[in-house]
């Protein structure tokens, strides 16, 4: 079931990157990932080439940068990330994410990054010929086939 | 042919926040609450719908159902006379493990929104995709059964953070089960301090009140700014 996530993030990967494109071939789409969105770097890589199979984006180098998560107490404004720590504490609790102000134990904390999926850039092919009329959004490849050889 | 770099800076779920926020709009003008339900499949979802709404006095409810296939748990809802409206994602190219915010306007058309105060969107049985994707509803639930593992919420943080409220479910089963109820609820103070949890047994009814209390509060939120339910990510 987990890896379905990847799946639907690499459609929706996949849609965004298309939109940009504006028919362009693209070879590379940079995306900022964030420590929060419990995305598994190599499952997006092989949905990513399942999703953008006879698109635009068919082939191309999808290159991750991968985003610490870090929140900040609503009550107290101290800042930390809340990942597990590793196997080497000792206090077992640190060995649980803490969402909790680990300072003054406040709920409420807001999200400064972590969250992010975003597309940041993208490497297009153009053609030499500058006479052709770019197409517009939404035109050519504008939207993705629903491929049959996907089932859940 | 020559490489050039294209500037993009966007969430890859806006596309879905646009049509969430659309569907806010309409659900806000109908003059209808929106309540997103999510759990794993099993989680008893339907049946708690069952009993709580069972009992719904004069409050006007409707029900989306997403479901893969069938129309096995629209036909329970429409049993208890509330009008109900199915979505099937077996259709869709990734969409078949959550609703998305493009399927539930599509159903828009055939839920009469302006006979409603309250509806109830009962998403696929998915601890994972559904937290990612706003569907434009005031409110997100989630349901955790006592059947499952007090470690759920380590296992799908996001799910648990995306929610408002967590129902435990099927606390009737407890003396026949090896279950921390104490741990569970830690858990989910580590993830989502904020998160208000109701022990509730759907199957005896014990707890369901409280339920049903909370759902029926929501339709206050009519009309409230879209703030973290219809953002792209939940909020910590």
């Amino acid at each position: 079931m987990v890896p379905m996530h990847e799946l639907s993030i690499s459609s929706a990967i996949v849609d965004t990157v298309i939109r940009h494109a504006r028919g362009r071939r693209v070879s590379a789409v940079r995306l900022q990932v964030g420590a929060l969105r419990q995305v598994v770097p190599r499952s997006l890589d092989f949905y990513f080439g399942i999703a953008s199979r006879d698109t635009v984006c068919d082939g191309a180098d999808l290159e991750l940068e991968l985003i610490d998560a870090l929140l900040r107490c609503a009550a107290c404004e101290n800042e930390w990330d809340p990942a597990p720590g590793t196997a080497h504490d000792r206090d077992p609790a640190a060995l649980l994410p803490q969402f909790r102000c680990p300072r003054c134990s406040a709920a409420g904390a807001a999200v400064l990054a972590g969250d992010e999926l975003l597309v940041d850039s993208i490497d297009v092919c153009e053609p030499e010929e500058t006479s052709g009329q770019i197409p517009a959004m939404g035109a050519t490849g504008g939207t993705r086939p629903h491929p049959s050889h996907h089932s859940s | 042919m020559h490489q050039t770099k294209v500037k993009v800076a966007e969430d890859a779920l806006d596309a879905n926040t646009t049509i969430a926020t659309a569907n806010r709009d309409d659900f806000d003008r109908a003059g209808v609450a929106v309540v997103n339900l999510m759990s794993a499949p099993g989680a008893g979802k339907t049946t708690l719908l069952e009993r709580a709404l069972a009992e719904r006095g004069e409050l006007r409810v409707g029900v989306l159902e997403g479901d893969v296939q069938g129309s096995i748990d629209a036909d329970r809802i429409s049993a208890l006379h509330i009008p109900v409206v199915q979505i099937n994602t077996d259709a869709g190219f990734g969409g078949e493990c959550h609703l998305d915010a493009n399927m539930v306007r599509s159903a828009l058309g055939d839920l009469h929104l302006d006979e409603l105060e309250l509806l109830v969107v009962e998403n696929v049985g998915n601890l994972v995709c559904p937290a990612e994707f706003s569907i434009g509803e005031n409110a997100k639930a989630m349901i955790c059964s006592v059947a499952e593992g007090e470690d759920k919420p380590l296992k799908y943080p996001l799910m648990f953070r995306s929610c408002e409220l967590v129902v435990i479910n099927k606390t009737d089963l407890l003396p026949h089960l090896d279950f921390d109820v104490e741990r569970l609820i830690t858990n989910i103070d580590r993830v989502n301090p904020e998160a208000e949890v109701i022990e509730l047994s759907a199957k005896t009814g014990e707890g369901v009140g409280r339920f049903r209390e909370w759902l029926f509060r929501i339709t206050d939120r009519v009309g409230d700014p879209a703030g973290e339910s219809a953002a792209p990510s939940p909020a910590g």
